[in-house]
């Protein structure tokens, strides 16, 4: 993974050294809270329910164990010994003092950590596939790609103040893993005719109040001139986009707004301009880059055995374990949706004992996925068995990918200011409803996903079942959304009628469930049965 | 009643204005009448809450003060699904007030 | 475009004028982007958040000033505006006005403005920090400053 020159070092301590002066200045009154609010979320610091939340940046999802650690210690020193894993690949600390947030900075940044532009209106984190590297099927490892484009957008002068937030994704493959179309700046590496690498660019998708998927505004930009594309994108927006109406800001709305083709027309417009001013990086830089994502020293000759006789490490390999690029290796899934646990947290104890299995069993590496699991990229199968022995030691070990009870869940009303509803314990009760595993494995692949608010940050709008929480009167209740997907085919889940109470929907849910069941035809996932035969059924299923 | 909550500044804290000062206690806090306002301005601008709001909340019989919405019930004692890290990790009932 | 290394407030009353130029400002003061094309003579031009910058680019050669204001500082379209106009190759000045707050400076400097009149004065040492915290850029822009990836590879 890459690793910090000097001149990175000394931006990131340099931003260090900025927060806590503005900080300073903000407990010594020399600003207001509406003048420092960008900048804290500009380093991540929001003020939630409870206490000031702070987001750290994983570029690409992608940690090793001396990052992992100092999360842990992080967690144990200044938190309240935990940390929450979410959906955009970052890790949150939910009980921070803003007097104690300089000094986290400045740890983070002896481990080649930051915070910056994880919030406010930047450009954030850049998210990628967590297969990256290991998955047979990606043309290039996209990775290098993401971190040359996280520096190219690191305190970018022209575009840190604009209209909303700007989230870019790439991926490398057909199968998108990283809902990359549900991004404002989506891209997939290709190869043309000629062989050469670019990119298909897919603007303007995004979730929140309105959501919209992106469309495809370039069939292959040359890789070379990606970041001009990438400014010219940025600058159609930040000129025109609203700036009287914080809900029509997104760049999803101007697309909606101008149209596909006239947004294209502009971009290509500002793209012909701008390609010509030399801003982009050469050959070179990218291959400084990409010499830090080369394939680790893989071993050869390993069996591609696995010793299946102990039945519970057999259920686990069979749900959580995906086929790598490496004869004799395996990709190893780690779920933080324990049931009756919340979904995404992880104790200082525990990120201690990923840290010794990515160190000892994958080359240091460990990746968050968007769906708030982690990932050992890289393991011998042969050291399997011994990686879910400490996992399910470490309360780790549930098999349940992808499966009814994996639960995407916003921290919601029990921790947001933002929300309307606690998201949380309706995810509790769904998986402990469904917690038997035969009953997980007869519903088979199944993404329910759960927003406290119309912010969308539980991505029920991608979800096979979505939960929205709503405000009904001063209480707290629930609208029940199908057909989403945030994969290649990806869909924007339906409504499917009045909402419901928190006991309600969990009924709900598994009226629909037992829908899916009854008329599914062989082999048809919950989704695949719904693009089959659409809404009606289920909504009669539901509301009887 | 009214009563005025926020944070504090430096430690995000989720503070009730007292009538004198701020507490992290939701039954120190007091009626402000028409004036939570003008207080909030006041202690705003010596930095002494941020982010500061007024809200409805009742008296109860018992003399406890009941923010209006769960939102500020939450506040007022901490996560539902971690009874762990409220301000009553004790009390097993905790959570049905907040409800 | 001239460049020193600490603004020069043009008066002591004027202490809300930070200039980091070393020319004689244009004593004009700006008018609209309409005004101005109706004054064949105008040298001062004045462009709101949302004007178009490229209506100037056939004009800027009888350009000396720009204003191009922030109506709240979140509102970064002038950042936009300021690049634009260099890259079409104007050397004048270029003024930014209204909520224009010390943290937002360097970016602006590297955007292109060289001068700035802040509804709010800028303390002098506030502003010295805030200009020299970075010691390097990750990106070109309208300013002369060399990208980390240049430095990289010499």
């Amino acid at each position: 993974m890459y690793k910090y020159d000097h001149y990175d070092q000394a931006m990131v301590d340099a931003r260090v050294a900025d927060f806590r002066d503005q900080t300073r200045r903000r407990i010594a009154g020399q600003m207001t809270d509406d003048q420092f609010k960008p900048l804290r979320l500009k380093n991540g610091l929001y003020l939630q329910l409870h206490a000031y939340m702070l987001r750290i940046a994983i570029p690409y999802g992608t940690l090793d164990s001396r990052q992992l650690r100092k999360l842990a210690h992080i967690a144990r020193t200044y938190d309240r010994g935990y940390g929450h894993f979410t959906t955009r690949q970052n890790l949150q600390f939910h009980w921070i003092k803003l007097e104690q947030a300089p000094d986290i900075l400045a740890e983070l940044a002896e481990v080649e950590m930051h915070c910056i532009q994880t919030s406010g209106e930047s450009i954030r984190n850049i998210s990628a596939d967590h297969y990256a590297g290991a998955a047979a099927d990606e043309i290039i490892d996209p990775r290098p790609w993401a971190e040359m484009l996280r520096q190219m957008t690191t305190f970018h002068p022209e575009f840190s103040y604009l209209p909303r937030k700007f989230k870019i994704c790439v991926i490398a493959a057909e199968e998108d893993r990283a809902a990359m179309r549900w991004h404002d700046f989506g891209l997939r590496i290709v190869k043309n005719e000629a062989g050469e690498i670019g990119f298909e660019v897919y603007p303007g998708g995004g979730m929140g109040r309105t959501p919209f998927i992106a469309y495809k505004s370039a069939d292959f930009v040359p890789q070379h001139q990606i970041f001009s594309y990438l400014q010219a994108v940025l600058r159609v927006w930040n000129r025109h986009a609203r700036r009287d109406n914080i809900h029509k800001q997104r760049m999803k709305i101007l697309v909606h707004e101008l149209g596909e083709e006239e947004f294209t027309r502009q971009v290509e417009a500002e793209f012909e301009h701008i390609r010509k001013l030399g801003t982009d990086f050469p050959q070179s830089e990218y291959d400084r880059i990409a010499a830090y994502f080369t394939p680790p020293p893989f071993e050869t000759g390993l069996s591609d055995e696995i010793d299946r006789s102990d039945p519970d490490f057999a259920v686990w390999v069979d749900q959580q374990v995906a086929a790598h690029k490496a004869p004799g290796y395996a990709i190893a899934n780690i779920s933080l949706k324990k049931i009756g646990g919340i979904g995404g947290d992880i104790t200082a104890e525990q990120m201690e004992v990923v840290a010794d299995l990515a160190e000892r069993y994958s080359f240091d590496e460990l990746r968050v996925s968007h769906v708030q699991n982690l990932v050992l990229p890289h393991v011998r199968k042969r050291d399997l068995y011994a990686v879910w022995q400490a996992l399910r030691e470490a309360e780790l070990a549930d098999a349940n990918l992808d499966l009814v009870t994996d639960i995407i869940a916003c921290p919601g009303l029990d921790y947001c200011s933002l929300a309307n509803a606690r998201s949380i314990p309706v995810a509790q009760k769904i998986a402990e409803r469904f917690a038997d595993y035969d009953r997980q494995q007869d519903v088979g692949e199944l993404k329910i996903k759960i927003s406290g608010c119309i912010n969308a940050c539980g991505h029920h709008h991608a979800g096979h079942i979505g939960i929205l929480g709503v405000d009904r009167k001063g209480t707290e209740n629930y609208q029940l959304l199908l057909g989403g997907s945030g994969d290649e085919n990806t869909t924007q889940a339906k409504i499917t009628g009045p909402g419901f109470d928190e006991d309600g929907i969990v009924d709900a849910v598994e009226r629909a469930i037992e829908h899916y069941r009854t008329i599914r035809d062989p082999g048809e996932r919950f989704i695949d049965t719904y693009r089959r035969v659409g809404m009606d059924g289920f909504k009669e299923a539901i509301y009887g | 009643m009214k009563i005025i909550t926020g944070n504090d500044l430096k430690s995000g804290a989720v503070i009730w204005w007292t009538g004198q000062d701020w507490s992290i206690h939701v039954e120190d806090a007091a009626d402000v009448g028409d004036n939570g306002e003008q207080i909030l301005a006041v202690e705003d601008a010596a930095c002494r809450v941020n982010g500061g709001y007024v809200i409805d909340a009742e008296r109860e019989p018992d003399g406890k003060v009941r923010p209006a919405h769960i939102k500020d019930r939450i506040r007022a004692l901490g996560p539902t699904v971690r009874p762990d890290l409220t301000l009553k990790p004790a009390d097993p009932n905790a959570g049905n007030w907040v409800i | 475009m001239a460049e020193s290394g600490n603004p020069v407030p043009q008066a002591a009353s004027e202490a809300n004028y930070l200039r980091f130029r070393d020319d004689v400002p244009a004593d004009e003061p700006a008018v609209s982007l309409d005004s101005f094309f109706e004054q064949p003579n105008a040298v001062s031009v004045r462009i709101e958040a949302g004007d178009d910058p490229e209506w100037l680019i056939p004009h800027l050669a009888r350009v000396k000033l720009v204003e191009v204001d922030f109506p709240k500082f979140r509102d970064g379209r002038g950042f936009s505006s300021a690049r634009i106009l260099r890259e079409a190759g104007y050397t004048g000045e270029i003024k930014a006005t209204g909520d224009v707050l010390v943290d937002l400076v360097w970016f602006m400097r590297r955007c292109g403005f060289d001068s700035f009149a802040p509804e709010v004065a800028i303390d002098p040492a506030v502003l010295e920090g805030a200009l020299n915290r970075y010691p390097y850029v990750y990106q070109h822009a309208a300013d002369d400053a060399v990208p980390i990836w240049k430095l990289r590879h010499g």
